[in-house]
Formats: C-alpha cells, sequence, structure tokens
C-alpha cells in the first residue's frame, strides 16, 4: 500500500523548482532599474514641448546641469499664475529676480572644481516669446553661469 | 528512472542573468538630454569702456529676427531655409568677395600655409516678441552652417567627421573656420522694460 509520507517513484520524479538562482535575478532587476531610473525628477508645473534641432548635442555630466522651466502653467495651476509663460525652478514658480539666487545655490551643491563647469538647460515652451528668455539669459550673465544649453530633441530634419 | 530526472543544474543562471544584464545595459536609451550648447559673453565691466576696435563690417553677419518671426539678414529679407547656405557662404567666402569677411594667409597644423577668412562673427538679435521655437530654428541653422563646414574639411582630409577628431585636429579645423556666433545685448525695441 501507498505510504501518505513516502510518495511513490512516479510523484517524486517530478522534482522541484530550483530557486536558488530566483534572488540573483530580482537582484538583477533591483539593480537595472537602480541605474536606469533618474532620482528626484521634478514634477513639472508647466507645461513644455522644446522645439526640434538637427545640432542637438548630448548632455554630458548630469551632476553638472541645473534646469530652468520656463512655459504656460498647467491648468490647475492657471487660477493662481495665469496662463503667461512662466518660471519653474526646482519645484516652485519663481521670477526672473530669483534665478541669480537659484544659480548660487546650485553652485553651492557643487565642489570648488566644478563650479565653473555649471550647464544651466532651458527647457523652454517653444511657443513661449524671446522677451522671458533674454530676461533670464541676463541674469544668467549676471551670475556668471555663462555655459547654457537650449533644450531641443535632436531630431534628423526640421520641417 | 529518479537517476534520469535530476535537478536543473543552475550554476549557469547566474551567467544568464549577468548576460541579460548587460544586454539591457548596453541597450536602452535613457532619457538623455539634449541642447544646442552656448556659451553667454559674460557680463560687461561697469567702468569698462566700450572697446573701440571696431569689428569691420563686411566681417559680420547680421541676422535679426521681428517679433513675427521674419528673417533680415545682412539687411535683406530672407527664408529661413535660405539661411544655412548664405552663412556657410559667409564663413568661408570660397570666391574671396569683398562684401563677405576679409581673408589672410595662415599656418595652420596639418593644413599648412592657407588662405582663410579673418575672425567672421554671426550676430544673432531677436526682437522680444519673438518665439523662442523660431529663434532656436535660427540658432539651429546657424550652427549647422558652421558644423556642416568643419565637417566637409574633417571629411576630405581625415576621413572623419570633426566630432570623432582628437582635441589637436579639432584646434586645427576651429583656426580654419574660426566662426563664432554672438548673442547680442538685447535690445527693448518696444520701449516696455
Amino acid at each position: 500500500m501507498k505510504s501518505k509520507f513516502r510518495p511513490n517513484e512516479e510523484e517524486r520524479s517530478v522534482g522541484q523548482i530550483n530557486t536558488a538562482s530566483l534572488p540573483d535575478i530580482i537582484f538583477m532587476l533591483l539593480f537595472f532599474f537602480m541605474v536606469t531610473t533618474v532620482m528626484r525628477e521634478v514634477d513639472l508645473k508647466v507645461n513644455i514641448h522644446v522645439p526640434e534641432a538637427t545640432e542637438a548635442k548630448k548632455l554630458e555630466k548630469k551632476s553638472l546641469v541645473s534646469f530652468i522651466y520656463v512655459g504656460k502653467p498647467l491648468p490647475r495651476f492657471q487660477k493662481m499664475f495665469g496662463t503667461e509663460p512662466r518660471i519653474q525652478l526646482n519645484d516652485q514658480f519663481r521670477t526672473v529676480g530669483d534665478i541669480q539666487d537659484f544659480i548660487a545655490q546650485e553652485k553651492d551643491q557643487l565642489n570648488e572644481a566644478d563650479r565653473n563647469k555649471l550647464t544651466v538647460s532651458l527647457k523652454v515652451d517653444q511657443n513661449t516669446k524671446m522677451g522671458v528668455v533674454s530676461d533670464i539669459k541676463q541674469s544668467l550673465r549676471r551670475a556668471n553661469a555663462l555655459k547654457i544649453s537650449y533644450s531641443s530633441v535632436k531630431t534628423d530634419k526640421v520641417k | 528512472m529518479a537517476r534520469k530526472l535530476q535537478p536543473i543544474n543552475a550554476g549557469s543562471m547566474a551567467d544568464i542573468a549577468f548576460l541579460l544584464l548587460i544586454f539591457f545595459l548596453v541597450t536602452t536609451t535613457m532619457d538623455v538630454d539634449t541642447g544646442l550648447m552656448r556659451m553667454l559673453p559674460p557680463m560687461p565691466e561697469k567702468n569698462q569702456k566700450k572697446s573701440n576696435d571696431k569689428i569691420k563690417e563686411r566681417n559680420v553677419f547680421v541676422v535679426l529676427i521681428n517679433k513675427n518671426n521674419e528673417l533680415l539678414v545682412e539687411g535683406k529679407r530672407m527664408d529661413i531655409h535660405q539661411l544655412r547656405q548664405a552663412a556657410k557662404d559667409f564663413i568661408a567666402n570660397p570666391e574671396n568677395r569683398d562684401d563677405l569677411p576679409e581673408k589672410e594667409w595662415k599656418d595652420i597644423p596639418f593644413f599648412g600655409h592657407v588662405f582663410v577668412t579673418k575672425n567672421p562673427v554671426i550676430s544673432l538679435q531677436n526682437d522680444r516678441g519673438t518665439s523662442y521655437g523660431t529663434y532656436i530654428k535660427v540658432q539651429n541653422e546657424l550652427i549647422a552652417a558652421k558644423d556642416e563646414l568643419r565637417n566637409e574639411l574633417a571629411r576630405s582630409k581625415f576621413g572623419m567627421n570633426y566630432d570623432d577628431l582628437d582635441k589637436e585636429k579639432q584646434q586645427a579645423i576651429k583656426k580654419y573656420y574660426p566662426a563664432a556666433i554672438s548673442e547680442a545685448e538685447p535690445k527693448n525695441v518696444g520701449g516696455e522694460k
């Protein structure tokens, strides 16, 4: 008679899936996501469609890049901030006057040697008027942050 | 019978996992930020005199964009599609024309004694009402003109694109085509602050 505790040969032969490598797989996934996700991507409060350009180059060294966002506020902020293009620094709406402080802050976070290598990436909506952008450029010059990048999508041909 | 169905050998699992990991690392394009790199001119010192050495008019390529996003290039209206060629002609001045930048004989490493333009400057001015999209299009065309010339030269001389060359060769090509794009001081045309 078959024993309850000793399954016969046929049942035992199925064997069990070896799960010893499961941790490896999980770790692999973990590392993968750790590498690919960008931490602390700011919440965009403005609507931005950056223009296209054929000559756009990759921005090297992410840690040396600060972002300035300019565009129409999203619908849920329009009651408070209107529909004119606004400047967003980090997570808040700001004005041109705050840019110098912002740059000073960003420079403080870098170590001494890298301060002059700070690149400011201007993420500006393509329908913005140049007036705002000129003001930003002027305050960047005053803040002595001269390396800038006009953020744009790389395409093969601009319409 | 039992011998036949051993547990699967998982020794190579780690290798497979690593292979996958490397595969994904290589193939995924992360959300890279791209943009047109520019340098702003430093703020002039308060007590600094305006420099007297005026750049000759023929050495400056003036591009104006008005608030209706129309282009005025060297005093003439121009369509944006013609801008790249015009800028290329300006930077290189292949026919040595009088209204395009002056040329001079220069000694450049790799190239020897060559007849090239002397410091051509592209000056881009815009109105406060110009749309950013147009401004970037124009910037892009001007940068493209410069890059195309440098690439053409790099390819004919070294058989490589400009970006793939080493520092010294890039310097030499930069000397050959020195074009500078200047972002002029903004002007308040409309009188508003």
